[in-house]
């Protein structure tokens, strides 16, 4: 009895040991503050318009669609997605579209305004996003990754 | 035998408790006062209500000259610290610019400061702070802990036992609230080495406002500033304490558990010395 | 301990792997059924200790450098970042802080209790020099150590000690440019001393490995002196009787380092280290961390400054020559009454060596420097020599089974 309870106190004292050594790889606070939300001021971006954010060491495209590019985003066939998502499920407002940058290949950093459908393009290796950031052709298995955000007001966004 | 070693370390208590009499004489410098600290002790914590005070002097006094580089503003929102609310922290945080950039024009730019800038520094450097002042202030961000005095002998082996390690806010108190005392000489002080300090009184009665009533003197600033400052240097240091006594309970259960197993595997030894 | 081992896994793997890379025999005979004399008492604990010291420290060590910046402008900040914004950063410095102070703690018991009880006296010199080699290693990494913070006192106390090379007659200077990597103590240094702290501990464990296997080869010593006649009656099984031993003595070590990390870790530094490194300002004084303020005292109390060079480095090198100063034939100082009243004036020299250290070097504090210094010599090469040809011992035990037999008569009446 005696020596079980010191064994179970010798790995309670292990544990304890081990969990700060561990521990102390997470992001540490300074990192959570600067991953903190940050506002985007949309009254600057004209209509077709892609901006790129840098959140969390990553780009964000902030995209303020025209009619048309709505409409093709609204219009696709879910059949032909290798990702079905419509677009409704993508975007709070249709004419603001806020996805994270990076193709969800090999994490490349896509071209805007380019490829067949107009979206983005990724030229590693060739894949094609629509204007609602989802894939088209090419390899990357998923559409780009929509982060969280809420419309502080009509033309502030905050992402994160 | 015995009486040789003890007649050894009494002559050497001796010899080390005459001789600093001996070096004394050159330095007139005041030994600081001990205060009492809601943190000092086994169990200390800090008062939120100083802290925030003392924030308030630091803010309003202080950092008009000192720097506080590793202050970051969502650190006065965090456990164990003023504990202001987000909301307060985000609002003063937004009262300060900081520098940011390069732009999309390559030049660096102003904004307001969010909770996880730090404090910016009126100064862009120390040097630019000497240009102004004629002496650099030195930064607070670990002020507390960069300043002590000597507590000579016995008292410095006595210290880790009574967990004395309040020296420095000790000595920055005395030099504030009690080392001021010639009305002629602004720079003259009883507590910093040499007798004259570069920056002359900082604090007078009723120069910051308190809204919870306490009273407005130099005294109740500096000890609420202080208390700040201590914090300022070490934010951890209640969960340092929480933790210590969690451990330290752990070992000596740990020990106790240990020093039986022992006694239980040695019977057999023992057992067998008798025969 | 020379040989192959008798044991035999119990599984079939086991005795697969056995006969390929005999690892579980090697552990079985060196911690397990090691013999280990029945009579050591706990000052025999912190060989044990010392291996957990040097654990914790590589360990806390590895992952404060992850978060660590050994650049001059950044260093000092990069540890303020660790005390706040690291999880647990504040524990892991304060530990690994601290720990150094622990590590030099337990090796001045370990190495106080080798004088005491004549450890290093044949068979086990090589032993005894392989404890000062890894004190060497020990002082070297300390001191590498407390420059990477960039304070005041880790810039000052650097600039102190690299520039006593310069004292070495013709080289000396280009030594000390070698070793600083530029005019004066900068960058470059902080760099090399961050690599070379983080190699040294591992040299430190290399060294280790090389002490218990000569300790293994010759046995322990024990407080009476008498080496091991019959296993049977003077030895117990390393396991469990030394294990469970060690294992309660470190937890008793750990409660004092607890007390340290949690309630006082900032007594043993310097509040001098809380200011940026600033190459244009010198500190009223500079005094380095408590374990080297003998050696501090000793070179300050030479007047000239290769001479104080050359007795610091001498005051440790002279260690490596006990084995052979030493000339009594009786090894414990438990039975030499008279070797006993000088041990402990050394320890007590020591201290005050220690205490001198940390005052200015003016006044009384250099006269008795002086008086103490030449007490630290004299013990080893005037006492040591001489006491062993004229002090008349006690009589010795016949054997370890004897020496304990009699302590625990003596234990009952």
């Amino acid at each position: 009895m005696l020596f079980i309870a010191t064994g179970a106190a010798g790995a309670v004292a292990v544990g304890s040991v081990a969990w700060p050594l561990i521990s102390q790889m997470n992001p540490d606070a300074s990192t959570i503050a600067a991953g903190a939300p940050i506002d985007v001021d949309l009254s600057a971006i004209g209509e077709g318009v892609i901006v790129t954010v840098k959140w969390r060491g990553k780009p964000i495209f902030v995209r303020h669609r025209t009619k048309k590019e709505i409409e093709e985003a609204a219009d696709a066939p879910l059949a032909q997605l290798p990702d079905p998502q419509t677009d409704a499920q993508r975007v709070k407002k249709p004419e603001w579209l806020v996805v994270i940058g990076v193709c969800t290949h090999l994490g490349c950093i896509p071209l805007g305004h380019q490829g067949e459908y107009e979206g983005w393009f990724c030229p590693c290796h060739g894949s094609v996003y629509d204007t609602s950031g989802r894939i088209r052709k090419g390899p990357a298995p998923k559409n780009l990754e929509v982060p969280n955000y809420v419309f502080a007001s009509d033309t502030k966004l905050t992402i994160g | 035998m015995i009486r040789l070693k003890t007649l050894g370390l009494a002559a050497l208590l001796a010899a080390a408790t005459a001789l600093p009499a001996a070096a004394q004489h050159e330095h007139e410098t005041k030994t600081p006062v001990r205060q009492s600290w809601s943190f000092a002790g086994p169990f200390g914590t800090f008062d939120r209500g100083e802290l925030q005070r003392g924030f308030h002097v630091f803010r309003e006094v202080c950092s008009n000259c000192h720097s506080a580089k590793a202050l970051a503003f969502r650190n006065l929102a965090q456990p164990g610290g003023p504990e202001f609310s987000e909301a307060q922290v985000r609002a003063l945080a937004a009262e300060y610019k900081v520098q940011d950039g390069p732009g999309d024009d390559g030049k660096m730019f102003e904004r307001p400061a969010r909770p996880a800038d730090h404090f910016p520094s009126n100064y862009p450097n120390p040097e630019a702070a000497k240009a102004v002042l004629g002496a650099a202030p030195p930064d607070m961000s670990v002020l507390a802990k960069a300043r002590s005095y000597s507590r000579g002998f016995p008292l410095f082996l006595v210290d880790p036992f009574i967990q004395y390690q309040e020296h420095g806010v000790d000595y920055i108190y005395s030099l504030i609230a009690l080392g001021y005392t010639d009305d002629k000489d602004p720079n003259a002080n009883q507590y910093f080495p040499g007798g004259h300090i570069a920056m002359a009184k900082p604090l007078s009665d009723g120069q910051v406002e308190y809204t919870d009533g306490s009273p407005e003197t130099v005294e109740q600033y500096t000890h609420d500033v202080a208390a700040y400052l201590m914090w300022m240097a070490e934010p951890k240091l209640e969960e340092r304490k929480k933790t210590g006594f969690k451990v330290m309970a752990f070992l000596i259960l740990f020990a106790g558990l240990l020093f039986f197993a022992k006694k239980r595997v040695w019977a057999k030894a023992h057992g067998q010395d008798h025969a | 301990m020379s040989g192959h081992s008798t044991y035999v896994p119990k599984s079939a793997i086991g005795r697969w792997f056995e006969s390929r890379l005999p690892i579980m025999g090697l552990i079985h005979s060196s911690f397990v059924a090691y013999p280990t004399p029945r009579n050591l008492n706990y000052w025999w604990t912190f060989g044990g200790i010392l291996s957990v010291m040097l654990v914790v420290q590589i360990l806390t060590g590895i992952v404060l450098v992850m978060h660590y910046t050994p650049h001059v402008d950044y260093a000092f900040n990069s540890v303020e970042h660790i005390m706040r914004d690291v999880n647990w950063g504040w524990m892991l410095r304060y530990t690994h802080a601290n720990g150094a102070s622990m590590f030099f703690v337990a090796v001045y018991i370990h190495m106080l209790r080798g004088l005491y009880y004549g450890s290093y006296k044949a068979p086990r010199e090589v032993l005894w020099i392989l404890g000062v080699i890894i004190y060497l290693l020990m002082m070297a990494t300390g001191f590498m150590g407390y420059v990477l913070p960039w304070g005041q006192m880790s810039f000052w106390g650097a600039t102190v000690i690299t520039n006593l090379f310069s004292a070495i007659p013709l080289v000396g200077e280009s030594i000390t440019t070698w070793l600083w990597g530029g005019y004066s103590v900068d960058n470059p240094t902080l760099n090399r001393f961050f690599s070379l702290h983080y190699l040294l501990p591992f040299m430190i464990a290399g060294v280790v490995v090389l002490h218990v296997w000569a300790l293994h080869v010759v046995g322990q010593n024990n407080p009476d002196g008498v080496e091991v006649k019959n296993v049977a009656r003077d030895t117990l099984p390393f396991t469990p009787y030394a294990t469970i031993k060690d294992g309660f003595a470190m937890v008793c070590f750990m409660i004092f380092f607890a007390w340290w990390v949690f309630y006082v870790p900032n007594y043993l530094g310097h509040a001098d280290n809380y200011i940026e490194a600033n190459p244009l300002s010198t500190p009223s004084h500079i005094v380095p961390e408590w374990y080297y303020l003998p050696f501090y005292a000793i070179l300050r109390a030479v007047p000239s400054k290769l001479g104080g060079v050359m007795a610091m480095f001498s005051a440790i090198l002279v260690l490596c020559f006990l084995p052979w100063l030493d000339t009594s034939r009786v090894r414990s100082a438990k039975y030499r009454p008279v070797y006993k009243v000088f041990f402990w004036l050394f320890v007590a020299t020591a201290v005050g060596l220690g205490y001198l250290g940390a005052m200015p070097a003016e006044g009384g504090y250099v006269l008795a420097s002086r008086l103490l210094a030449v007490y630290y010599f004299a013990f080893f090469l005037v006492v040591m020599p001489l006491l062993g040809l004229f002090e008349t011992p006690r009589a010795v035990p016949a054997s370890i089974a004897d020496a304990v037999l009699k302590n625990a008569h003596s234990a009952k009446a």
